[in-house]
Parts: structure tokens; sequence; C-alpha cells
């Protein structure tokens, strides 16, 4: 019978080495999650921040009723809250169209002189800042409507998300190998049917992430709308009037001299992100219901 | 009912590069014809080129003639679809759908073709797994668990039963085995004994062996070129060429 030889134990390596390399190992461990807490303390702590100062000015009034004229107290932001919505749904009508289709674009056919345009210009355009865009929608909509409107709000945020989507869903595609494809093909599925529920399908989830950061980011913005959706103290349901939109009133109600209107500010900034939150998380689990158990 | 397939004086290229030269061979109806030869000799091109997919890469190119059941497949004003559902195939990597359940996957042929009967797709979903050799392993949770769950081996018996269920008369098979563990490529080589009864299959191959195991006739690729094309017992005992011979007894390649 061989001689039983005894395996060399762990604890026998256990050399300088090792212990330089457990070290390099523990070190790196708390660096990447100090990293995250970094990352994570300003987001708390600006909500934490809202919630303290917008939650006193949270009641029933402030989400059911209309500004009061200047002096009196009380009153709400509910036809901001409506008049965002709209406005939103405007501009999510026209930019995730458009991104998408120009994501798949680039994404499908994208290897010629005009696609490299369309990419370099979806960049510049993901570069300019907002108030130029309101600028821009302003002569181009309110000047030709003679009016400021909801409508008009609608197309400078619209603008605004084309390009993000754009840039993600082209990503997201390229992403889908492209056996996947030829697998469509080879079934004698036609190529804009393969694109449409194959290729996009398999990306859905990523595309829908670059939509919703496209969303929460112009869901904030407040320079379009000055010169586009304008505000307004009233009830107004009409897109082609001036309409009001939480950012705007935000603004206004933020540099007014009124202690009042300054708390109702801090509730409108508390309102709009729980509103971007909900309507982020609320297409997170509607999406996440069509697919199948299982898939990555 | 399988069709013969013919292939005459075909010619392929990527770019300005040529990789087949004046391809012509025959394709028995209800035959396994395999195809060998050392990577990069142009096999898994030319079966590309028997459905039309080669010309889907950028800058690729075919000329020459490729008659399924008599008809051109490079006629005039015919369409690339029709051919692909006539030809079907079944690739080297296992490739599901991944976001979609494996009923979705088999079904996606027909279904993203316009076909609405659910009670004739739930038939044949069944019907081309059962060829495939996979509905007892999964008939409990078809329509729930996504094909991309599956290992490996399954995958490619899903991949072959989402070929047959648009009812094509080819199968083309791109070294469908080279993914594969030994008793999964056993699996898919009885798959191909059973399927020869109803399709007409070709299959490329880089193991020799298979290629003895399942196909009726075989041909030999180098370069670009086709060597010999004969029945297979003769292409492995007794090749007219010395390179094929080199090849088979593993003196180079």
């Amino acid at each position: 019978m061989p001689e039983n030889r005894s395996q060399p134990s762990l604890a026998s390596s256990r050399g300088l080495r090792y212990w330089w390399r457990l070290l390099v190992d523990r070190l790196a461990t708390v660096i990447t999650v100090l990293c995250a807490i970094l990352v994570l303390t300003p987001l708390v702590a600006i909500f934490a921040y809202l919630v303290y100062r917008g939650v006193g000015a949270l009641n029933w009034a402030f989400l059911t009723q209309t500004p009061k004229p200047v002096g009196e107290l009380g009153g709400g932001m509910a036809n901001a809250m409506v008049g965002s919505a709209i406005i939103l749904g405007i501009a999510s009508l026209i930019g995730v169209p458009l991104g998408i289709g120009s994501g798949i674009f680039l994404a499908e056919h994208g290897n010629h002189r005009f696609a490299q345009l369309v990419r370099f210009t979806a960049d510049v355009l993901n570069g300019v800042p907002s108030i130029v865009t309101g600028i821009a929608v302003y002569s181009l909509v309110v000047l030709q409507q003679k009016h400021f409107s909801g409508f008009a709000g609608g197309v400078a945020l619209g603008i605004m998300m084309v390009p993000t989507i754009t840039r993600t869903t082209e990503e997201m595609l390229l992403m889908v190998p492209n056996v996947v494809r030829e697998a469509s093909l080879g079934l004698g599925i036609p190529r804009w049917r393969t694109t449409i529920s194959v290729v996009l399908r398999t990306a859905t989830s990523g595309v829908i992430t670059g939509i919703m950061l496209a969303f929460a980011r112009v869901a904030g913005e407040t320079a379009p709308l000055l010169f586009t959706a304008f505000g307004n103290q009233f009830w107004s349901l009409k897109l082609n009037q001036p309409m009001a939109a939480l950012p705007l009133q935000i603004y206004v109600y933020a540099i007014s001299p009124f202690d009042d209107w300054h708390r109702q500010a801090w509730a409108g900034a508390l309102v709009l992100i729980l509103l971007i939150v909900g309507a982020v998380a609320a297409v997170r689990v509607a999406t996440s219901r069509g697919m199948v158990r299982g898939a990555a | 009912m399988g069709v013969g397939m013919e292939a005459r004086d075909l010619n392929a290229w990527f770019g300005p590069a040529q990789v087949l030269h004046g391809i012509s061979m025959d394709m028995a109806a209800n035959q396994v014809t395999a195809i060998i030869g050392p990577s990069g000799c142009g096999k898994s091109t030319f079966i590309r080129c028997l459905n039309r997919l080669h010309e889907t890469v950028p800058g690729a190119r075919v000329e020459g003639k490729v008659k399924v059941g008599g008809s051109d497949i490079y006629g005039r004003s015919v369409p690339a679809v029709e051919v692909r559902r006539r030809v079907g195939m079944v690739f080297q990597k296992p490739n599901p759908f991944p976001t979609m359940s494996i009923y979705d996957n088999v079904a996606a042929g027909l279904k993203l073709n316009g076909f609405r009967n659910r009670r004739e797709l739930d038939q044949i979903v069944e019907r081309s797994l059962c060829q495939a050799a996979l509905w007892d392993e999964v008939k409990d949770q078809v329509k729930k668990k996504s094909g991309a769950s599956l290992s490996g081996g399954q995958q490619q018996r899903l991949c072959i039963a989402r070929a047959l269920a648009v009812a094509p008369e080819v199968l083309l098979m791109d070294e469908p085995c080279s993914a594969l563990d030994p008793i999964s490529t056993s699996k898919i080589e009885e798959l191909v004994f059973e399927l020869k009864k109803d399709y007409t299959v070709v299959i490329v191959t880089h193991n020799m062996q298979q290629a003895s195991r399942v196909a009726d006739f075989t041909g030999f690729f180098l370069l670009g070129y086709m060597v010999e094309f004969d029945r297979t017992e003769r292409v492995f005992t007794n090749p007219a060429d010395k390179r094929t011979e080199d090849y088979v007894t593993g003196r180079f390649g």
C-alpha cells in the first residue's frame, strides 16, 4: 500500500505573499464599497432634506387646489401636477418613437456616412443646453402659434429626449448577438419583422432603461418650459394655451419673497421627485410582467 | 418529404476575397449529405449559400445556381424569405431567442409570418418538439420556461424544432454539435438519422467520425474548392484524391 502522504496543507502556503494578496483583496473591497456609499450619500441627503422641508406643506389642499392669489395663504399645485403629466405625455409621444426609430436605424443599418452624421448630431444635441432648446422651440412653435402653449413645452422636452433614447437604443440593439438575427432570418422571417419582433424584443429591458433615463431627465427641466409652456396659475387642460408645470411652479415660488410660497416650493419639489420615481417604478413593473421567467 | 438540391458552378465572395470556387454538387432527396474539410475551407459559407443567408453579410456576394426541387433559388424575382422557409437552418452555436419561452421559440417562424390559428399552432409546436426529441423533457413548462434556460444540448434540439416548425423541405446544419458534449452529440446524430425520412439534410461537420456515422454522401472541401464528392464509405475507405486521403487519415487538417 502506498504511503499515505498528507496533502500539502493550505496553511503551509500562507507565506508573506498570501497575506499581501489578502490585504489587497480586502482593501479593494473596502474601496469599492466606500465609492458606492459616496455616490449614494448626496442622493439620500437631498431626498431626506426634501422630505424634511417639504412634508410640512404637503396636505390635501396642496394636491387638489390651484394656487391662491398673492397674499392669501394655502392653495396648491394640482394644476401644475396635471400640466406636467400632460407635457411629459406629449414629450414621450414625440421623443420615444423618434428615438427608438433612429436608434434602430443606427444599429441595424448604421455603417455609412449618413449614419455617422446622425450619430454625431445626436451626440451634439445631447450636449445642447436645455435653455437653447427652449429658445429654438419658442421661435419654431410659439412664435408661429402666436402664444405660449403646453404643446410647445411638450415639443421642447420631446426633442431633449430623442438623443438619449437614440443612443441607448442603438447600444442595446448592438448588444444583441448576430446569431439571433440570423436565426430569425433563417426561418424566413423578413428583415423588418426580425428587427422589431426579435432584435428589439430581445433588447427591450435595456431600451426601456434608456427611455426612463431620458424621461426622468426632462421631467425636472425648467428652462425649456419658460419660453414654451410658460406656466399658468389656473386650471387649463387646453394644449394650445399656457400650461402650468411643476418645475415652473417650483421656480416661481422659490424666488418669491413669501414664506408660504417657499414652503409650497419645497413640497412641490418633493412631489416632483416622488412622481418621477413612481412613473419609473410603474413602467419597470409593467414591462417585467410581459417577460418570460428565467430570461436574462 | 424532402426534395433534392443541386448547386451548379457556385462562387461566393466576402468583399474582394473569393471563398468558394465553382462548386457543383447534388444533394439527394431524403439523404444526409455531409461536408467536411479543415477550418476556413468554405464549408459554412457553402451551406449559407443554400438558403441565401450568405448575402445578408455586408459586402458578401454569390454567383451561380442553386436548385431546390428543380427551381433556382437565385432566380430573378425569387424572394429570399421564401427560400429560407423551404430550406431551414440549424446553427453552430445554439441560438434560441433569449426572451422567448420554449413555445414561442418554436412558434416564432410561423407567428412572425402572420400565422394566427392557435389550435393548429399548439399541434405544430408539440409535433416539432417531438420530432426534435425534446417534448418529453419540456412538455410541462413549454410556455413558462425560457428557451435560454435549457442546457446546451436541449437548446440545440430546440433550435432544430424551431427550424422544423415552418415545414421546410431541406434542413441545413452548420456544425450542430461542435458546442455540445458527447451525449448531446449522439442524441443529435440519432435525430439526424430519423429526420432524413422526412427531410433532405445537409450537414457541415468538423468531425470525420460524425460524417461517417450519419452521412450517405460526403463532400470534401479544401481552400474553397470541392476536392471530392462521393458516397460516404467510398470517401472514407477508398478516396480518389490524394488530398482527401491525407485529410481523412489525419495526415493534415
